[in-house]
């Protein structure tokens, strides 16, 4: 089932002579896992923002075509309505905290929804627990390190239960272990609870063997878009700015210049490619 | 050179952010901080240049205790360019917010252009320099706060976070800044959990946890030390991981280049 679509959208802010969007045409199936990627200003946020209509209902600027998000048109909803459905976690955390305490910050939007108490106890202590963060539920937002606020802003999302979960470079500010910790998370609150995940990135190392697609945007455009093995073998990302890891430029190398072709399969993870040497080796 | 003299940081809640740091950095050195979201990494660089105090102990800037000199006089020598980019701003366009810092300096009108302009070209900013630095895309941002830094142009440059929100084209340009402000002399100072860009650099690494360093030593060492990296939730670098699984094929863990590492598998299968 479609849970996000767009028609010819096309966004442009107020004051800026450039299209940021342009003529998006985009089908979003729930359960899907996508990755958005693409150089810094190519528009990954913009289009994050027409889907929880903070486009056009927030920024001012001239928007054309349709966004439909779980049936609902983003025209004619507001985003209170739309972020019940649509949870965004913003790229810099700072703008989602509010200075209260940890706890009060993630009850907040929930409060605002009119849900019981004990409820709402309910779900901030999973949203806490999911993002191992208990020992910081007193603690003042002010008082965190920049990666301790990223985990706060995104359990405050968590505890709204979207369908649909756009997150922002969520693992920015993260060092690596809770980064993986974080995407574990994602995965799991995909493939458990269903939610529909996009995420915009410019670090794939630790998303892409799990994404189900995988869509690149060039100045506002979408370039690319299909399953991520398939748009890393068949296509040179790297002029669109998009981080290869690592391990596939091995792969490649090795493809290219000695003949190893390893019947196509692009290694997406560590674990994949030891397992691919190994076959090939005996 | 800075020195750090068992210094202890109390945040006014009481918290303990660093627990008796001990370092010394020469002047023309790149070094890397590195640890776990939380270890002390922001709380140490703003030290440098006396934005924070030590409780205890002392930090030294070529001699200079920051405690007995105003952020006014350090800035000059130490330019930090902030993790959260936005704190930096404060003025309505992009050109002003990089020439304002020159302005305190005193520098000539003409050098001010000068330096802006070239700060705004060098950084891929130019048409964007009448708008506001907050309607920057978030990667633009941090561009710009690295831009004003560049533009006065410190002897000490340290960089928090530096490549959050870059994209890889990005991150390559700054690794050519980082090392051309190097040869210039310039000591860089960088906070960083991104791995990747760090051991493209490979950097002196410091290695903090709880507010203490557990590690100081050459990439090289650093970064193929999986168990020491794991306490300080790192992850290695990925061609590190790879290495250290090729143990059927007779190769070691190590830190290099896709290229390097694919010329020896390829020997290997052989
Ligand atoms: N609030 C705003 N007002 C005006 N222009 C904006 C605003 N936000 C972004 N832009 C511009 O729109 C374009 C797309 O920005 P967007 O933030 O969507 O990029 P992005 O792909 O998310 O980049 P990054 O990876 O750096 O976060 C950029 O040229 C940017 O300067
Ligand atoms: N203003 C503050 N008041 C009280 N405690 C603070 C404050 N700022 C930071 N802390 C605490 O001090 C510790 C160190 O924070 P710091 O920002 O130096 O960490 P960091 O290593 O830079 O982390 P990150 O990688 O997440 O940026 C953290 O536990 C944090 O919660
Ligand atoms: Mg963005
Ligand atoms: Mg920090």
């Amino acid at each position: 089932m479609t849970i996000i679509k767009s028609s010819n959208l096309w966004f442009k802010y107020s004051g800026s002579s450039e299209w940021a969007i342009r003529e998006v045409n985009i089908e979003i199936n729930e359960g899907e896992f996508v990755v958005l990627a693409g150089r810094s200003g190519c528009g990954k946020s913009t289009l994050m923002r027409c889907f929880n209509g903070l486009i056009p209902h927030f920024y001012e600027g001239e928007m054309i075509g349709k966004v439909e998000v779980c049936g609902l048109d983003t025209r004619e909803n507001p985003t209170y309505i739309l972020s019940q459905y649509a949870g965004m976690v913003f790229q810099n955390p700072d703008n989602q905290l509010f200075a209260l305490t940890v706890e009060a910050d993630i009850a907040f939007a929930l409060e605002n929804l009119s849900i019981p108490k004990e409820e709402i106890r309910e779900r901030v202590d999973w949203a806490l627990r999911v993002m191992g963060i208990e020992e910081l539920r007193d603690k003042s937002s002010l008082e965190l390190s920049g990666g301790q606020k990223q985990k706060v802003a995104i359990a405050s999302i968590l505890a709204m239960r979207p369908q649909i979960l756009l997150l922002d470079e969520p693992t920015s500010s993260l060092d690596p272990f809770s980064a993986k910790q974080l995407i574990d998370t994602i995965i799991s609150l995909n493939q458990k609870y269903k939610i529909t995940i996009l995420i915009a990135e410019h670090r794939l190392d630790l998303l892409l063997p799990y994404a189900s697609r995988m869509i690149v945007i060039d100045d506002g455009r979408i370039v690319l878009d299909g399953k991520p093995r398939e748009v890393l073998d068949k296509h040179d990302v790297m002029p669109y700015g998009v981080s290869v890891p690592r391990i596939v430029k091995v792969a490649t190398q090795l493809k290219k210049s000695l003949g190893y072709s390893f019947n196509h399969v692009v290694p997406l993870s560590v674990e994949e490619f030891v397992e691919i040497l190994r076959r090939w080796r005996n | 050179m800075i020195v750090f003299e068992n210094v202890e940081y109390v945040y006014p809640n009481g918290f303990k952010a660093l627990r008796g740091v001990n370092l010394e950095i020469e002047s023309g050195e790149i070094v890397a901080l590195m640890g776990e979201n939380g270890a002390g990494k922001t709380t140490l660089l703003k030290h440098l240049n006396g934005l924070l105090k030590p409780f205890s102990g002392r930090v030294l800037v070529d001699g200079v205790d920051t405690r007995r000199t105003t952020v006014a006089s350090l800035s000059r020598k130490v330019g930090i360019v902030f993790q959260n980019a936005e704190e930096m701003f404060f003025s309505p366009t992009i050109y002003e917010e990089i020439a304002f810092a020159l302005n305190n300096f005193r520098y000539p009108e003409d050098v001010i252009q000068k330096r802006v302009g070239w700060a705004l070209k060098f950084m891929e900013l130019e048409e964007y320099r009448d708008k506001s630095p907050f309607l920057l895309s978030g990667g633009e941002k941090k561009r710009l706060a690295l831009a004003i830094i560049l533009a006065w142009s410190p002897e000490v440059v340290a960089l928090d976070e530096p490549t959050v929100g870059q994209d890889i084209l990005q991150k390559e340009k700054m690794i050519q800044i980082i090392r051309q402000a190097n040869q210039q002399g310039k000591t860089i100072i960088i906070s960083s959990h991104d791995v990747e860009f760090i051991a493209d650099i490979k950097p002196r690494i410091i290695l903090m946890s709880k507010g203490r360093i557990v590690k100081d030593g050459p990439a090289e060492e650093v970064l193929t030390d999986i168990p020491l990296l794991q306490e300080c939730s790192l992850l290695p670098p990925q061609i590190v991981s790879l290495t250290s699984r090729l143990d059927f094929l007779g190769i070691r863990p190590k830190l290099a280049g896709p290229e390097e590492i694919a010329v020896e598998i390829a020997r290997r299968l052989k």
